[in-house]
Order: C-alpha cells, then structure tokens, then sequence
C-alpha cells in the first residue's frame, strides 16, 4: 500500500505539472493592462504558496516517515516535550513576513486598478454605461448615442470607464481576459476601468448567481481599431432602429435574448443606477413551480413591463 | 383558502416523485418496525426525552448523518448535472434549488450537530462534569435544531425549495424576483434552528466556566474543550446577527417591508454585510472544534502531549478575534472602495499566521512521537496537506485585487470545499472513530474505516482539485450548465468521476456503522487507544452519570498523568456518594413539534393561524416556568453494581490497537 | 449539586445552579446586547430612507414619547426597590414593587401600541418605506420584549405567592430585574438615537 509520506507530495506537485501544461487559462492569459496587473500578483503570491506548500509538504512527508509506528520501534517512548518558545517564534515570524510581503503589493493593486491604467493615461478614456437586466446585458454609449445588447465593441488602446448599474437583481460584471470584476447593483452605480491592448474579441459573463436565466448571461467585448469602432458606430447610426421606452420595457423582462442594438439610449429616461430612480420589477414573472407567496402592492404597482402597462408609454 | 394540490405537493418531476414516494415508504417502514418491535416506549423514555448529554449528542450526530447524506445526494446531483457540457438531466430551476439546499444543508444542518453533537459528548467527560450546566436547555437546542432541519427538508416536496443560493443573497431572494414560498423556508427553518444554536453557546460557555471538576484550570483543558468553548462564544456573539438578519428577511417575504428589496428605499448590501457578519464566524465555529478534535487525536496517536499548547490557545482566540473582522472578504467586487478593501485584505491575509502556528505545533507534536496509523490518525494526517492548500488559495482569495479574477467562480468553490472538507468533515470522521466506543462502546472496524478513508480522500482530491483550474479558466459557480466550446469538459468529468468515489467512501462509512454495531467485540476496555484525557477514565459505553467520583486534575493531559502516576484510577467502595441527576422531560420534544407547526404555518404564509399555533410555544413556556422538578438521586448500590461491571471486565480485555 | 448550600450568599446566589443560571443569563443578555445592537445598525444605514413616504419630523410627538420613557424609567427604579426588599427577606415588600414595575410596564406598552396606531393611520406602517420598516422593527422587537418580560414576571408572582421566598423563587426574581433593565437601557438608546436625534436634526 502507498504510504502517505510518498502520496501527498505527488498530489503537490499535481497542481504545478497542470500549471505549466495549461497556461492558456483565461486568468494566466491577460489581453489588457488590469488583467496583466493582476496576473503580476497572482504569480507573486504563487511563489510564496507553493514555497508554504513544499516545506509543509516536506515536513509533513518527514516526520511521518521517519516517527512511524514500526514493530522495530515498540518500545521507544516518546519524550515530554512542551514546545519550543524558539521555534515558536520562528513559525509566527515567518508568516508575518509572507503575509507583510504579499499585502503590500495587494494594496497596490487595489487602488492602481481604481484608475485609469498606466500607459493609457493620455488617451481619453470613453464612457459605457452597463446595465445588467434578467438575464441579459444592456451597453449603453451616452457619448456616441447607441445602444447594444450582449455585446459590446470598444475601441482597442482607448480606456474605457464602465459604469455599472442593474435594473433588478445583484450581478458580476466580469472579462477575465481584460481585468476583474465588479457587481452590478440597482439604485447604485459602480466602475470599472477596462483596457483592451489590441483588437480582438473576449467573453465576459456574469458570476454573481440571479436566477433561472443566469447560466447564459454571457456577452461579447469586441475591441475594434479606433478607426473600425468609428465606422461600427457611423453604420449603427444610419441603420439600427431607434430605442423606444417601450422597447426598453420589453427588454427589462425576465428573458433570453441575442445581440441587440439601438440608437439612442434608455438613459434618456431612466438611469437605474441613481438612487431615486424608478423600480422596474414584476414578481409575476418570475414564478416557478410550488405555492406561490403574496405578492406586495408597491412592488406590482411599480412594475413597468406588462404589456398593458408598456403601452402608455410608448415612444418618448 | 383554497390550496393548490398540484402546487402544494410538488410533483411532475420523476426525482421528486421517487422521493416523495421513498419518504412516505421509510416513514411506514420506521412506524410500523417501532411497532413490530414494541419500541415506542423504549424510543420516548431513553431518546425523545432525554436530556443526557451523550444521547443528546449521539441524537445530533446520527441527525448530523442523515443530513450529510442528503446534502450529499445534492452535491451527487449536481455534479451528473455538469458532468458533461450541456446536459439536460436537471433544468436549471431544480439545479438552483438543489446547490441551495446543498450549501444550507452541508453548513447548517451537517457540519453544525456533528460538531455540536461530539461537543455534547465529550466536552463535559473532558471537564470532568456529570453533565452540562443546563441538561433541559440543551434538549431544547437539539429539538429546536431538529425541527428546523425536518422543515426545511421537506421544502423539496411541500411547497417549493428555496432556490436563492445559500448566501440567499437580496434583493434575489426577496419576493421581487422569488415569489414562490420556498425562500420562506429558508428564512423560518434557519431560525428556528438557530435559535436552538444561541442555546447551545451559552449552555457550553457557562458549562466550560462553571462545571470543571477540581484541579482543571482553564490552561489545563483538553485542546478539544478549548476550541469548543471559543466556538461557543463566536456562536454567542454572532448567532444574534443571523437572527436579525433572517428576520427581517421574513419581515420582507412575509409582511412586505423595505429592508432589503430595491422599491421602497431598501438596501440589498445590507443583507450581504449582516449575512457575512455571521457566515464568516460561522465557519469558524465550525472549523475551530474541529482543530480541536485534530490536536487530541495527534496527541493520543502520537502518544506525546500537544506541542505548544499555550501558542496553541492563543492562536484559537486570535483566529476568533479576527473571524469578526473580516467578512467584508465576500464581496470585494463590491465597489465599497479601495480603501476598504485594502483593510479587509489585511485583516484576512492575518489569519493565516495563528492558522501557521497551529499547522506546525501539529507537525511538531508527531515529531519524536511514535506515530500510530489508525483510522482516525489517518483522517488527521489526511488533513494537514489537504487543509494547507485550502489554506494557501484562502491567501490567495484575501488578496483584494486577485480576488477580482477569483470571485464567484469554482476557484472559490475548490478553496472552500479544501477548508470544510479537510477542516470539518475530516475531523467528523477521526472524532467518530476515536470516540465512538465512548458513544457506544465499540469501536468501528478499522479495515472498513481505511477503505473509507482512502475512497473518501481520493475522491474528495479528484473531485475539487479540478475546480480550481476550472476556476482559473473562467469557469463560475451556481452554473447549471457550460457550452461544449468552453473547453471545460474534462475537468468537469473528472470531477464527477471523484465525486462518485467520494460517495463509496461515505458508503464504506455506513455499512462501517451497520457492520460494527453488529459483529464488533463488545469487550474492550476503558481506554482502547491508551488515551490521554478524562474521557477515557470511565467506562465504554459511559454510565449516565459520567463518573461515580469526580477526578482530580494535577496536569495537562489528566488521565495520562493519572496513569503514569497510578492515581484515582480505582474507586473504594466507601468513596461513592449518592449523585443527583437531572429528571427527562417531554418538554423540550413538545417545544421541537411546536415550533415545527408554527414554522409551517408562516412558511405558507398563513399567518393568523401561526398566531394561533405561537399560543402552543408560550404554553410550553408557562408550563417550563411552573416546572419545579429537581431531579433525582442515584443510590450509593446502584452506581457500586455498575461501577463493579465495568471494572471488573477491564483486566484481559482485547487490545485492539497494534 | 443543589446539596452544597452557601447560606451566606444572597438567596439568589445560594446554589450553585443558581449561580450558572444567573451567568447564563449574563451570556444571554450579551446576545441580546448583539441583537439589538443589530437592529440599531439597520436603523442607522436605513434612517434617511423615506421613499416619499413620512419623515421622523412628520410622525413623532415628544410628548408621548416622554411619558413612555418616564414610565419605563420609573419602573426600572422600582423594579431595583423591589430586589432591594428581596434582599432583605420581605416577600410583601418584593411583591409590591414588583406589581407597580409591571403595572407601569403595562403602561409603556399601552402607550407604545397607542402611538403606532396612531402611526398607521396617519399611513405611515411599516410596508411604507424603508426608514418604517427599520423603526417599527427595532421598536416592535424592545416592545415585545417588554410584554415578554411582563407576561414572564408575572409567572413568577404567582409562584412567589404559592412558594414563598425561596433560592428558586429568588433566583427568578433577580433574573427578571436584570433583564428589566437591560430593556430599559436599550430603551434610552431608542428614546437618544431614534426619537430625540430625528427629532433635532
């Protein structure tokens, strides 16, 4: 039978034989200045994981080898030992030491990924407004007055600052290949610096769990040239369809939808990240199986999606 | 009202139906062999209403069981679910249901009685108490725990799951976007057995103060004692913040309040935050006994004493110090701010260091030890490589800016599995091997216990360690599905295919159980494992008293040095005295089944009639206040006859460990 | 354990279960100190959320608000004469400040309930806005505990009048005026940060 002091190490090293075979993961492969960003700190803290795990593997291998219950060693007894004040300090010493090693840099990377990236500071970052809807992903571009649905085209090189809201649950706004994430929330607004360093097309999704839908809440980012993404937004101008708000309602129910796009935008009159602004909800689309609860006043008579509802609204 | 019996019974699905159909048959079974057997008095006079603390324990462990299988049957189906890339075996809304009610079950429901469960056996037996400072009280904890954990079980064929995640994040699980009643369950169940949880805490905190026998000073308590008791503070000082928050959250579903839902000047951060504030301390009330059951096993297999046991407690009350400062963790993506986040980073990143001092006082206690390969030696060995790699991404996940490529996917999901499975479930299993002939007196076969050891452990690598690639390739969780193009299939396969032989393991485990209580020798000592605490200085099983005289402690590891220094291991006929003991009572069950009703009844919604039903809770009240019962002595000849059985027998008996 | 009497204590302290009761009932009110602590906190964050609903301003009298914590503060001291009278061995004593702190428990109830109906008909319920739902909850949730404590006293009386002064008794006693007061210090809290900050501000 294997003994445990061969076994664990093998298992150790799994990790860093997978490692080096698949170093095309999404998070190991950074398409933009955020995503390397983080990739530098996760390495640097790699580094000292895997020195933590091999000397503890190490030891552990060790000592339990070498102390192991043997018909050879029935009568030895072990000494009264109470601990050792010296060794003691040595193991609280040295986490200290990791630990002080790895949050500087963390701090460092909190607020650098707070800001426009380094690099990019002289281009003008543009403006996208996310919102985040059951379960689909509405891109809002306030400066070229166009709307799209799952998905995004961006201007590679150009900063881009999201600003993130939802119109109903709590969700993730996450491109692995560009940076990390943020959650989307309703009547607040979050931001997020993404840069893509050259053209090229990336998924995002979100990760914060919202229901039936959320397994296929994904979205495209596409970075264009600058002179791609102009043309992109001359031609959308000229042929998509204009966004009517009650269009928009009928966007916001609990549904699936392919790509999407639109002149004009809903910020025109409704901005779901401020705080006062109107709530867009309808339990009476989102029930399942089972007995269903009471459902309250305020919350149908809010809602804006019904049909019936929708069609006062139409059109300005 | 008119109720819906096609909404009330949920039916159409085959899985349901199957179930639906098992539980009405292994209720008729369990009636009718209760019956057969002429047990029902045997049943209500020796469990239902005892307040023993070892039955009590013994009741939350083979509950803590159950529950484990049933979340364990979740966990099963979600892996076939995934196991290949869009699968049709569960659609996504029973996938949701069934990833909540796996995460509230495995948390609430498995992890808490298993540790609760070994904490009320053997806490008072290591203090060298006769029982805990409120032996009714504790039976009430147990009841209530009980009762919340049936009502929440049959969520899944009464009425609708919950299906919010166990996080129950708003404003998802409020009636916004969840208007069926299955979170309601959530919110009323979890009450209720938290409540039953608080009761626990003060129970353990006051017995542990109060109830040591002579000579146990604080600095001399078993490592397990230790970690029990900081447990029981964290209990005490976050439970309150989990029923504030489960509260309102019913207040929200129920009554239609604004706490938390996005109309009406709610907040849904809020939930997260108050949630966190308890979930974070909870998983150290779960995990720190656990390091205790670890350190006394190490000890005892290592036959040397806990290296560092000072640095040992104070590293205990610095992780518990800080699992209240760090629960901003959870959601650094968030936005609350680079400032907050750098705090939070810090705060968690420290943890590790007393979590380093403890890893290597285990290490160094087996150092220079002579170290013996049983069962429950192999489940502690198991634990520390295991634990460390949880323990290294749980590092990794504190870093603020790197948790923004970690957060909400299976990365998290590998890290945490490595730190409840190693840190908890590990410890269930070597604390049940190494106690159950306490609990029953004899022990689990220990060929049986290496095949469970090894499927377990091996499926338990096979099946998580995928997740943590996966993760890292923008896999996420709470996913009930991936596209073929993901490339995420093997992996995935892999990690069902562990799953399955994690499964035999936990298999090998029951019939481990069912064999032993049937073929086992019943005639081993006191002590099998040549132990080192107060446990082990009374019988196998242990008589209802604990102890006929109560030991005297003069060191660290009590009964090791009554052994070496053969002292107050016999008992003189003219020591015994009479022992008062406390009285059962039908109360703490009736206490279960009435908030049991009552919980139904709001779950439903039905609100005047859980008025009516709360009448039943205050009546139990008012009856508990009028009860002047003092208890009961036992008689100087009954506790000579049973000491004399047990001590007799002790010369010769089988030596089971090599 | 009830064998080891220590007559030299006070009633309440002489057994050495009664000294773990009143502990554990130590440990207890610091949850409590948790869950109202919680409460408040919810308060605080949801305070200035009206969502077009009522204002502190719109809602609150002083007047009342000043009686009720008359009453309950009044009724903390007599609960303290009524332990005072314990101590020294008079059960008739006891039992007559013990009926006043729960009669001018009662009255703080009343005049509690009095002030939310009041409340609800001017429309402001707690379905109304968030700032609503976080004052009748930490509100509701010291009230009920009031009412609680009253219906549990009263258990008490009754078995004061049946048993006499006993370790038991006497230890069920002391318990409750702990707990009098604690819901009378949570009380100050309520009257400082929910009343008179609104009030001002």
């Amino acid at each position: 039978m294997f003994k445990k002091g061969y076994l664990i190490p093998l298992l150790a090293f799994l990790p860093v034989l997978l490692l080096s075979g698949c170093n095309k993961m999404v998070v190991f492969d950074p398409k933009g200045p955020a995503a390397r960003d983080i990739l530098g700190l996760i390495n640097w803290s790699l580094v000292f994981m895997l020195i933590v795990v091999v000397v503890v593997f190490g030891l552990f291998g060790y000592i339990v080898w070498k102390y192991r219950a043997t018909s050879k060693n029935k009568d030895y007894v072990p000494p009264e030992e109470h601990g050792s004040t010296k060794l003691e300090i040595i193991w609280t010493a040295i986490p200290i030491l990791i630990v002080i090693a790895l949050t500087i840099p963390t701090v460092n990377t909190i607020y650098k990924l707070e800001k426009v990236p380094a690099g990019y500071e002289d281009k003008k970052p543009i403006t996208i407004n996310v919102t985040s809807a059951d379960w689909k992903w509405i891109f809002s571009y306030p400066e070229q007055g166009i709307e799209t649905v799952n998905y995004v085209n961006i201007p590679a090189g150009t900063p881009v600052k999201f600003k993130l809201t939802s119109a109903g649950t709590m969700q993730s706004f996450w491109v692995p290949a560009l940076g990390g994430q943020k959650y989307t929330m309703n009547k607040m607004e979050t931001q997020l610096y993404l840069t893509a360093d050259n053209p090229g097309e990336f998924l995002g999704r979100n990760t914060n769990f919202n229901g039936k839908g959320y397994a296929d809440m994904e979205f495209t980012v596409e970075a264009k040239s600058s002179k791609d993404f102009e043309k992109w937004v001359k031609e959308v101008k000229a042929n998509a369809p204009k966004l009517t708000e009650k269009k928009y309602n009928e966007l916001l129910k609990p549904t699936h939808l392919g790509r999407e796009t639109f002149t004009g935008t809903h910020l025109a009159w409704v901005d779901h990240g401020k705080m006062n602004s109107k709530t867009y909800t309808n339990p009476e689309l989102y029930k399942v199986h089972g007995v269903q609860g009471k459902i309250f006043k305020d919350e149908e008579n809010n809602t804006e999606m019904n049909d019936s509802n929708g069609g006062e609204h139409n059109g300005n | 009202m008119g109720i819906n019996w096609h909404d009330f019974f949920i039916v159409g699905n085959p899985l349901i139906l199957g179930s639906q159909i098992a539980i009405v048959l292994t209720m008729v079974g369990i009636v009718a062999g209760i019956t057969y057997l002429k047990k029902w008095k045997w049943l209500w006079r020796e469990w239902l209403t005892t307040v023993d603390h070892k039955r009590i324990g013994i009741m939350y462990i083979l509950s803590g069981v159950l529950m484990f299988f049933r979340g364990g049957v979740d966990g099963l189906l979600m892996k076939a679910q995934t196991s290949r890339p869009e699968m049709k075996f569960l659609d996504a809304q029973h996938y949701n249901e069934i990833f909540t009610t796996h995460g509230v079950i495995m948390i609430l429901f498995a992890a808490m009685p298993l540790l609760i469960g070994l904490m009320n056996v053997v806490v008072p037996l290591q203090i060298g108490a006769r029982d805990v400072a409120f032996p009714q009280l504790n039976a009430l904890s147990f009841w209530l725990f009980f009762s919340g954990a049936m009502l929440f079980n049959i969520s899944f064929v009464v009425g609708g799951s919950p299906d919010a995640g166990w996080t129950a994040y708003f404003p998802l699980a409020g009636k916004e976007f969840t208007p069926g009643i299955g979170n309601n369950y959530y919110a009323v169940a979890l009450q209720i057995a938290g409540i039953g949880t608080l009761m626990t805490g003060i129970n353990f905190i006051v017995t542990v103060l109060k109830m040591r026998t002579k000579g146990m000073t604080l600095m001399r308590m078993p490592m397990f004692t230790w970690t029990s008791f900081i447990a029981s503070v964290i209990i005490v000082a976050s439970f309150p913040i989990f029923t504030v928050a489960l509260a309102l959250m019913t207040f929200d579903r129920i009554f239609g309040t604004h706490f938390f839902t996005i109309s009406g000047g709610g907040m849904d951060m809020m939930w997260a935050n108050l949630f966190w504030l308890w979930g974070h301390p909870e998983v150290y009330i779960v995990v720190l006994p656990a390091f205790g059951m670890f350190s006394e096993v190490i000890s005892t297999f290592s036959r040397k004493r806990l290296f560092g046991y000072n640095s040992m407690v104070f590293s205990i009350v610095g992780i518990a110090f800080l699992s209240m400062l760090v629960w901003v963790h959870h959601f650094f993506t968030m936005g609350a701010g680079p400032g907050v986040n750098s705090v939070f980073s810090i705060t968690t990143m420290m943890i590790a260091i007393p979590t380093g001092v403890k890893m290597f006082n285990w290490l160094f206690t087996m150092r220079k030890g002579r170290i013996e390969l049983t069962t429950a030696m192999l489940w502690a060995l198991a634990f520390i490589p295991c634990f460390v790699i949880g323990g290294v991404t749980g590092v990794m996940l504190a870093m603020g800016a790197a948790d923004y490529q970690y957060h909400n996917t299976l990365f998290l999901v590998a890290h945490f599995h490595y730190v409840l499975i190693p840190g908890v479930v590990f410890a269930v299993f070597a604390g049940l091997y190494y106690w159950w002939p306490k609990m029953f007196g004899h022990m689990l076969n220990e060929k049986i216990g290496k095949i469970h050891f090894w499927f377990f452990t091996i499926g338990f690598n096979l099946t998580f360690m995928p997740m943590f690639f996966l993760g890292l390739d923008g896999a996420v969780r709470r996913s009930y599905t991936y596209s073929a193009e993901s490339g995420y299939a093997p992996l995935f396969l892999l990690s069902t295919i562990g799953a399955v032989i994690l499964a035999i393991g936990f298999g090998a485990l029951c019939y481990n159980i069912y064999w032993s209580a049937r073929y086992a020798d019943r005639n081993i000592s006191n002590d099998p494992w040549d132990a080192r605490t107060l446990e082990w200085a009374t019988a196998s099983p242990v008589q209802f008293y604990n102890f006929a005289k109560l030991p005297e402690v003069k060191s660290i590891d009590a009964f090791w040095y009554m052994k070496k220094h053969n002292e107050g291991l016999t008992l003189k006929d003219e020591e015994v005295e009479e022992i008062h003991m406390p009285s059962n009572s039908g109360l703490p069950f009736y206490m279960g089944v009435i908030f049991g009703i009552t919980g139904f009844l709001l779950v439903f919604e039905w609100k005047l009639a859980a008025l009516v039903a709360t009448v039943g809770i205050l009546a139990g009240l008012i009856i508990r206040s009028f009860d002047y019962n003092d208890g009961f002595h036992v008689h100087k000849d009954e506790i000579k006859k049973t000491e004399k059985a047990w001590r007799s027998v002790n010369k010769g008996v089988n030596n089971h460990v090599s | 354990m009830s064998a080891n009497v220590n007559t030299a204590l006070p009633l309440e302290y002489q057994t050495e279960q009664n000294r773990m009761n009143i502990l554990g009932f130590w440990i207890f009110l610091g949850a409590e100190i948790i869950l109202f602590g919680t409460l408040f906190a919810v308060f605080s964050v949801l305070n200035a959320r009206y969502a077009g609903g009522p204002t502190p301003k719109d809602l609150f009298e002083i007047k009342d608000v000043m009686v009720e914590t008359i009453l309950l503060l009044t009724s903390s001291f007599t609960c303290g004469l009524a332990i005072y009278e314990m101590r020294r061995g008079n059960r008739n004593g006891l039992l007559l400040w013990f009926i006043i702190t729960l009669l001018l428990g009662a009255g703080f109830v009343f005049m509690e309930v009095t002030e939310f109906i009041h409340y609800v008909h001017e429309g402001a319920t707690m379905q109304t806005s968030a700032f609503l739902s976080s004052f009748f909850v930490l509100l509701g949730t010291h009230g009920l505990h009031v009412s609680m404590g009253i219906g549990w006293a009263t258990m008490v009386i009754i078995q004061i009048f049946k048993r006499g002064l006993t370790p038991v008794t006497a230890r069920k006693t002391f318990i409750i005026g702990l707990y009098w007061h604690f819901l009378d210090v949570v009380w100050i809290f309520i009257f400082t940060f929910v009343y008179l900050a609104r009030m001002v501000a």
